[in-house]
């Protein structure tokens, strides 16, 4: 340790007599403050198209067959003829849509951020245990991100089959277009992906390990780095499941292996393959699928509990339940995959483990929600956009965890499997509150970021607008999926030839629906416009703008090398000793040693 | 092309307006010198009474939702299992919406309550086991609850299904639905995806077809002699693309061939009855009120998944292998078109699995009649078995032309 704060002394040292090349400063940066920078960055575009898409195919929704020159304008006329879309380019944003967000938005943009920029000032290092395997795999995120942007360009269109891509309708070109081509790259531009994401996640979890400063023991780690790491161990351990669920279904497609396929007449041709079960391929992917659920909510739920703490101007409830919940959600994520998959022709006793395994999550996530609420209790209040994010994703946690119980019920979820009741419960649970844990992140650490000030009054109006529109477009969706549509349909229509009550619901509610999303879009602009003029011209940020407790506050406004000018810092608190009895002040940073007589915690 | 003009002009003025928004902006920031890191009192109460306030309109649009939309949508549940799965449904949903209104609203209360106040300090508060360990164990016997009673109607309704249930087939192909009736004797003949004919879709297995299959693969106009005779003809010359085609082409039909002449010599001649009276049904599936119904899922090139959203069923119908699903209707059609109040009301069976392009129409009627009229329509169909509709001169299984099962050894 001694050794490695010399070096990194030493190296931080060169850097006031020269200047750093444009080139290794901003672009192939081995610092990890600027790569998470660069993930941000990238996923906030990616995270822009996706919505894009979304709003495409909302169109759609609402006015069924009608003709829009949005939709020509940005489809033209081979995929939206006339100004309607086409089905099978349906399909196609809504497939591109769901991979964008889960993959590049909500994990790369989450996670491959906030870790990266906020491992190593949290725990006191001076960056990541490599610095280089962290730019390959910012370089590999970008390149896979490109990869899966070109797809919606090819001839044949993007990937068609949901972004579950189960086979065998993902194996087979003839099924459907997007399985040729399309197809091909989403899974170059995942396996890319992955690599990616498993060599970010090593390099945390190696960070974290080792690289924590002087009295940094495990229990004073700010819940963030907890919540990242438990995250970074999740994607090592399933992250591979899905390459080599990938791997065999790309066998199939370009070798003849038979995996996924087995007695099969499509196109009119009659296949050999025989013996492969496409049941393999869901358990494969649900593997991760189901982690990666916290994969992307664990970061969001860190992030949120160091806002809730530091704005009410208390110590987080129930620390070591808090620390204790994470890793119980961690654990029992690996065994509840099976719950996406009670109807698939999966042996309905297997169906039963996973019932009870899936309902014992619901118990570390409401320990974790009375915990935020208490924390909120008899607190001080101060509600920055930040904290308003923060507090939104607890209702949104609740709200959408909620029906998840429904969901996990099995004898429930064969009514409501595949409905837009799942639908409305994973972009509640998982969408919104990722997306606003990530908001809420951005303006909590963006003067950290940038050395300078987002406005507080867009930030506001960004906030409300988001919460009323993303509630505005999922809430109704129960009811939609209450009334039985199916997901993943181009057109309700046909409702109207069997059953006029459904259809005049479905047609009023997408219609609302579709409303407050165009709505919760145009308000990103807000946020757009607030967070690009601030990088350049927002107002200088002061030392330690909310008076946190945690290391990264105590680094210099102007972001160096190395993090810390000097000696790195040494820590003797736990990092919530907020409005502590008996202190002078309503906080106590984690390098301010015990006073005489003070207990820890 | 005029609109896309409109739509170019108004990206580019929301352009321009966004940075005359930005000039603006710096004015004004310059003129207040506000700090943003410092939340005024103002700001702050203002922020945490929009918080209450929302937290009303919410559950103010929840309660309009649920009495607008609630329940109507679908309906009440028109199969006995259904039923069960609607009152362990609402218990559900009483549990869980009493948490969704208590929890936000402590949340949205507490923001609201506790939003900061000039001179009053936080209370530190770090831990309480007592608190914790209670809201650990209330969940968790909540849960305990709602997990036992959902598993008991899971094993219920995943539970094999009575010997009175009537067998019926439901086969799936991109974009539509086949039924298939088990027949007098209440068994479904068996199937082999390579038998799949013009005049035999459902791929059934009996001799006439397996030979009429064999015949097919030989001599057909795509058949190995003919694919044969057009690589052999030395007048013609192929790319080599083509002719790679060509001959995987074959090669996989030679393999088919054999697998099938396998399939001639161990097939059991007694088991074709069981898929001659099979009665094959097409665009409307007619059920009985009160008749159980077991139901085996079949899919002929992707996933599908047969949804019937008033029974409360479903189940994917997945390629190479066999699923199934029960229920037992127990309203006919006429008696839900009275409670709906809707003349043109009908059940529907849809497809809930992602399967290409017009997966949104694959669909088909459901009919529920009562006992007397289904037996009536049932007689009906009874000169319109598998038999009688494809192989009306079978009368005995030698009947087509034979077919020279080592063909395909000789000629290579």
């Amino acid at each position: 340790m001694a050794s490695h704060d010399a070096h990194a002394h030493g190296h931080h040292e060169d850097h006031h007599h020269h200047e750093e090349h444009f080139i290794s400063k901003y672009i192939f940066s081995q610092d990890h403050k600027m790569i998470g920078k660069q993930f941000l960055m990238t996923a906030v575009f990616m995270g822009l198209v996706a919505m894009m898409l979304s709003i495409l195919f909302r169109i759609q929704l609402a006015w069924p067959g009608e003709s829009s020159d949005f939709l020509s304008f940005f489809l033209g006329e081979k995929w939206a003829p006339n100004g309607v879309l086409k089905e099978d380019m349906y399909l196609g944003l809504v497939t591109i849509h769901g991979t964008i967000m889960v993959f590049f938005l909500l994990t790369g943009g989450l996670s491959g951020t906030f870790s990266n920029i906020l491992i190593p000032l949290q725990i006191g290092a001076r960056d990541m245990a490599s610095g280089f395997l962290n730019m390959l795999s910012y370089w590999m995120f970008a390149m896979s991100s490109v990869i899966m942007l070109i797809s919606l360009f090819v001839e044949s269109g993007p990937a068609m089959a949901g972004w579950t891509v189960y086979p065998p309708l993902s194996a087979l070109p003839q099924a459907v277009s997007g399985s040729g081509l399309g197809m091909t790259l989403w899974l170059v531009s995942m396996t890319i992906f992955i690599a990616s994401s498993l060599i970010g996640s090593l390099n945390y979890i190696v960070t974290i390990i080792n690289l924590r400063t002087q009295g940094m023991t495990m229990t004073r780690m700010p819940l963030t780095i907890w919540a990242f790491f438990v995250t970074a161990i999740l994607g090592v351990l399933s992250f591979p499941v899905l390459l080599s669920a990938a791997l065999l279904l790309t066998m199939d497609r370009l070798m003849g292996t038979s995996f996924y396929l087995s007695d099969i007449i499509v196109g009119g041709e009659m296949l050999t393959n025989h013996g492969g079960s496409p049941i393999l391929y869901q358990h494969l992917f649900w593997f991760l699928g189901h982690p990666e659920v916290y994969i992307v909510l664990l970061p969001a739920l860190g992030l949120s509990s160091e806002i809730i703490a530091t704005n009410s101007r208390k110590p987080i409830f129930g620390y070591k339940a808090m620390i204790a919940s994470i890793l119980a959600i961690g654990f029992l994520s690996f065994i509840v995959w099976g719950h996406h998959m009670f109807v698939t022709g999966m042996n309905p006793f297997l169906g039963s483990v996973f019932v009870f395994t899936t309902l014992l999550i619901a118990i570390p996530s409401a320990v974790k929600v009375f915990n935020y609420l208490t924390t909120l209790w008899k607190g001080s209040l101060v509600l920055t956009p930040a904290m308003l994010f923060a507090i939104g994703l607890v209702s949104t946690f609740i709200t959408g965890g909620v029906t998840g119980i429904i969901l996990a019920d099995s004898a429930l979820d064969i009514m409501l499997h595949d409905t837009y009741f799942v639908v409305a419960h994973f972009h509640i649970v998982m969408g919104m509150s990722a997306v606003f844990g990530m908001f809420a992140g951005v303006y909590h650490w963006f003067p950290k970021m940038f050395g300078r000030m987002l406005n507080t009054r867009l930030g506001y109006a960004h906030f409300w607008v988001t919460l009323v529109g993303a509630y505005g477009v999922f809430f109704p969706m129960h009811f939609v999926g209450l009334a039985g549509a199916p997901r993943r349909y181009y057109d309700y229509s046909s409702y109207s030839e069997f059953d006029n009550n459904s259809f005049e619901l479905m047609v009023d509610l997408n219609q609302i629906i579709t409303a407050f999303a165009i709505l919760a879009a145009i308000g990103q602009v807000i946020f757009l416009f607030n967070f690009f003029y601030s990088i350049f011209r927002g107002p200088k940020a002061p030392q330690n703008p909310w008076n946190a407790t945690t290391l990264e506050w105590t680094t210099p406004v102007e972001a160096i090398h190395g993090n810390w000018p000097g000696d790195l810092p040494v820590v003797h608190r736990w990092p919530y000793d907020y409005s502590k009895p008996g202190a002078s002040q309503d906080y106590i940073t984690q390098i301010t040693p015990l006073e005489e007589g003070e207990e820890e915690h | 092309m005029e609109n896309k003009l409109i739509i170019l002009l108004v990206i580019v003025l929301g352009a321009i307006a966004v940075a005359q928004l930005v000039r603006i902006y710096e004015i004004s920031a310059k003129l207040r010198k506000n700090e943003e890191h410092e939340i005024s009192n103002r700001d702050n109460n203002l922020n945490a009474r929009m918080m209450f306030g929302f937290m009303i309109a919410f559950f103010a649009f929840f309660i309009y939702l649920m009495t607008a939309y609630g329940w109507t949508g679908r309906g009440s549940a028109a199969s006995d299992e259904g039923v069960e799965m609607d009152w362990l449904l609402n218990l559900n949903f009483v549990i869980i919406i009493a948490v969704f209104f208590l929890t936000n609203f402590l949340l949205f209360f507490f923001t609201w309550r506790y939003v900061r106040k000039p001179g009053v300090p936080a209370f530190y508060y770090p831990h309480n086991n007592k608190l914790e360990m209670l809201w650990t164990v209330v969940p968790a016997v909540v849960l305990a609850v709602i997990i036992i009673l959902g598993l008991q109607t899971w094993n219920r309704l995943s539970g094999p299904s009575t010997p009175e249930a009537e067998k019926i087939e439901l086969f799936s192909k991109q974009f539509d639905w086949t039924a298939r009736y088990a027949g007098a004797d209440n068994t479904l003949g068996l199937y082999d995806y390579k038998l799949t004919l013009d005049n035999n879709e459902l791929a059934l297995l009996t001799t006439n077809t397996i030979d009429s299959s064999l015949n097919n693969m030989l001599n057909g106009s795509t058949g190995i002699r003919s694919l044969q005779k057009l690589l052999n003809n030395r007048d013609t010359v192929f790319s080599d693309s083509t002719l790679n085609v060509l001959r995987t082409d074959l090669s996989r039909k030679e393999r088919l061939y054999r697998f099938m002449t396998q399939m001639k010599q161990n097939h059991n001649a007694k088991l074709d009855a069981s898929a001659w009276d099979d009665i094959i049904q097409k665009d409307t599936l007619y059920l009985c009120k009160g008749q159980e119904y077991e139901i085996a899922l079949r899919a002929k090139d992707v996933i599908h998944s047969a949804y019937f959203p008033h029974f409360r069923a479903q189940m994917n119908a997945v390629p190479g292998m066999a699923t199934r699903l029960k229920f037992t209707p127990n309203k006919t059609t006429a008696e839900m078109r009275r409670e709906k109040n809707d003349e043109k009301f009908n059940y529907i069976l849809m497809c809930n699995k992602i399967c290409g392009g017009a997966h949104y129409k694959m669909k088909m009627i459901v009919v529920v009649l009562d006992k007397p009229a289904y037996r009536k329509w049932m007689d009906g169909k009874k000169k319109a078995t598998f038999k009688d509709q494809y192989f009306p001169v079978a009368a005995a299984p030698a009947d087509t032309t034979a077919v020279d099962t080592t063909a395909v050894v000789t000629m290579k």
